[in-house]
């Protein structure tokens, strides 16, 4: 249904997003995972053609979105619809939630008319859990959660079929979170909407995504189907990136905290990361990003690194892949 | 062992034009010398202005009741002078942003060395080869020239290395940490964390963790306490913690922290309703409304902060929850 093709963001003489390929199926969620930096929110503006890009193609149900002009654009857009990280900095304080909600109907549903709109508000209100009384009430009179609600009302009232969710959840209470996902799982179910789910929660991205994109400094390091990418995460920085994440202790007759992947590994949270994340790199360096903080890394990482496919539809951009995936890891060098 | 940070019956409102706001409410803990206690709620539970309070921080129009002793000494409407002398060096405090709580328009030598000159009265010379000293403690690479950068230049986890080595800089007895890996990215998160234990363990100082996170607590803390609207729910040993939670609310908040592993759930387990606002005006019990344990008895009469033989101040550090019907 998209296909992004070799997608470029340059801010100046830095490469944001370099070669960025994917293709996305009807109804079908994308969890796309990586730090601050590394460019998820700039291809999501780049895919909704928010921000200008450089080079490459998104093709949404064959249209080049990049190249076809304003107008033609326009109607393409009410199935092209996104929700922000910060829910109350994305809705307009001065307008009342039900025009806000409306707002996308007034632009792409001209002919209906007030009482049709305000049922149809009315309906979506109470979709996402609130009650259909509070049309009239402003933003700052709601919670985070309730204002992220809202976000999703706009954004769902005109049954877009590809739906950007960028960091939905992040800044909400962790009470508050499942909420959301929950929300988002039913309306998916109802409406059958793909979706680039965007977030540095892995545990997250887990439990909503059919398949997980893997972003580092601007390039996808790694596409795997969901369960391979946790069972068997090849990429070093994918695996530091899992080895990172804060495992409660066991509670009382829940399941084992994660562990490292089954792959025979060292313990790659100490081994892997030398450092922090660098900035984006020169637009002129096409080796592997990661290299620098990488323990694996040796002299060939420096030079061209592209996406190659270990397993079926598992995709790795590491030119020591087939080793890592061949037979345990070699040691260190 | 006396305890370094004492907390007595704590309430800090905040009177605004139109009503006033409890924030905290009668929360009392202590922290012994070289205990790591997290303090773990959502946002508006009054976990940062228990802080606030204890270090003279609070806004203008906040008052607090209660008492908070540091080394024996009373903190509460001691006067700054006498404050200045405590915070900043022996009670510090690490800020969730680490690009805010420095100032950007001076070198991180300066601002590192300028703490010893005004605490330990050094000479900028000698304070600024502690500071040198500082970064290396903190593992920060390239400490010499660091010294001369200014935070922007810095990455955001450099910056809370450096606003965590300041923390250390006059051997203080306590360091809170207010959020201190919130802002930063999971794998930088999981260095500042590793950082913070080998510091603790090489300065012996007490820690206290303020986050919104039990499972970034939980490998560093050795009691956790529970917030909920503005008060203390539960207090328990970190691991007993997790393997019992026994207030409703603590079981909730670990149940919807999704997982990595185990069997993925059609729908994330979720806490419904939302936390009251400060402003409310609450009979019983806070969670009442959101609790799936919850009887007449809790709508109506508040439960309090107390072991299982009903002893509400406990012999200190003894497991206590607040609930009618503990699990």
């Amino acid at each position: 249904m998209l296909r992004v093709e070799d997608l470029c963001v340059e801010f100046g003489a830095r490469a944001v997003l370099r070669d960025v390929t994917f293709d996305l199926y009807a109804g079908e969620t994308l969890g796309l995972v990586g730090e601050s930096g590394s460019g998820k929110s700039t291809l999501a503006r780049a895919i909704l053609r928010l921000i200008r890009s450089s080079k490459g193609s998104v093709a949404w149900r064959g249209r080049n979105l990049l190249t076809c002009d304003r107008a033609a654009l326009r109607p393409l857009r009410r199935d092209l619809q996104i929700v922000f990280q910060d829910p109350l900095a994305s809705l307009n304080p001065r307008m009342s939630v039900g025009e806000t909600i409306a707002e996308p109907l007034r632009i792409f549903e001209p002919g209906l008319n007030a009482q049709a709109r305000r049922s149809r508000v009315g309906g979506m209100l109470e979709r996402v859990g609130l009650a259909a009384d509070m049309i009239g009430r402003y933003p700052h009179e709601f919670s985070g959660g309730q204002c992220q609600r809202i976000g999703i009302a706009r954004a769902m009232i005109l049954g877009p079929k590809f739906l950007i969710c960028d960091e939905p959840v992040s800044s909400l209470d962790v009470s508050i979170q499942g909420q959301i996902v929950n929300l988002l799982l039913d309306l998916r179910r109802d409406a059958g909407t793909a979706m680039l789910f965007i977030s540095h929660n892995l545990a997250v991205v887990r439990h909503l995504s059919h398949r997980i994109l893997v972003m580092y400094s601007g390039r996808l390091v790694e596409i795997a189907p969901r369960d391979g990418l946790f069972e068997m995460p090849v990429h070093p920085y994918t695996r530091a990136l899992l080895a990172a994440v804060p495992a409660a202790p066991a509670q009382h007759g829940a399941a084992e905290p994660f562990r490292a992947p089954s792959m025979p590994s060292p313990p790659i949270a100490d081994a892997a990361l030398h450092a922090e994340p660098a900035g984006s790199p020169p637009a002129a360096d096409f080796g592997c990003a990661f290299r620098d903080r990488c323990a694996y890394a040796v002299a060939v990482c420096a030079t061209t690194v592209r996406l190659e496919e270990v397993a079926a539809g598992h995709w790795v951009a590491c030119h020591r892949s087939r080793e890592f995936t061949a037979s345990p890891l070699p040691p260190k060098d | 062992m006396p305890p370094v940070l004492t907390i007595g019956d704590l309430t800090v409102g905040f009177s605004r034009p139109d009503r006033s706001i409890s924030a905290v409410r009668q929360v009392s803990l202590a922290v012994a010398a070289r205990e790591c206690v997290a303090i773990v709620g959502e946002s508006g539970s009054g976990k940062t202005q228990i802080f606030m309070a204890a270090m003279g921080l609070l806004a203008g129009n906040a008052t607090a009741q209660g008492s908070v002793r540091f080394e024996g000494g009373e903190i509460l409407g001691a006067p700054a002078s006498q404050l200045n002398r405590i915070r900043g060096s022996k009670l510090t405090m690490v800020f969730q942003d680490p690009m805010t709580s420095l100032t950007p328009h001076l070198k991180i030598g300066t601002q590192l060395a300028e703490v010893l000159v005004c605490h330990a009265g050094k000479s900028w010379s000698e304070a600024r080869i502690a500071a040198r000293r500082t970064l290396e403690r903190v593992r920060v690479p390239d400490s010499g020239r660091r010294l001369n950068q200014y935070p922007h230049e810095l990455s955001g986890g450099l910056r809370q290395r450096v606003t965590i080595g300041m923390s250390l800089l006059c051997e203080p007895l306590l360091v809170i940490a207010d959020e201190p890996t919130t802002a930063l990215d999971v794998t930088v998160q999981a260095q500042i964390m590793d950082l913070l234990r080998a510091v603790r363990e090489e300065a012996g100082t007490a820690l206290v963790l303020i986050s919104h996170d039990l499972g970034v607590v939980a490998g560093l803390a050795d009691r956790i306490l529970v917030m909920y609207a503005g008060r203390m729910v539960e207090s328990a040993d970190s691991a007993e913690l997790f393997r019992h939670p026994r207030h409703p609310y603590t079981a909730a908040l670990l149940k919807c922290i999704p997982s990595l592993s185990g069997p993925r759930l059609e729908r994330l387990p979720t806490l419904p309703g939302q936390p009251p606002q400060p402003g409310d005006s609450l009979d019983g019990c806070a969670f009442a409304p959101r609790c799936p344990r919850a009887a007449e008895r809790c709508r109506t009469e508040r439960p309090l902060l107390q072991d299982d033989s009903g002893d509400a101040l406990g012999g200190g550090n003894t497991r206590r929850v607040a609930c009618h019907f503990p699990l």
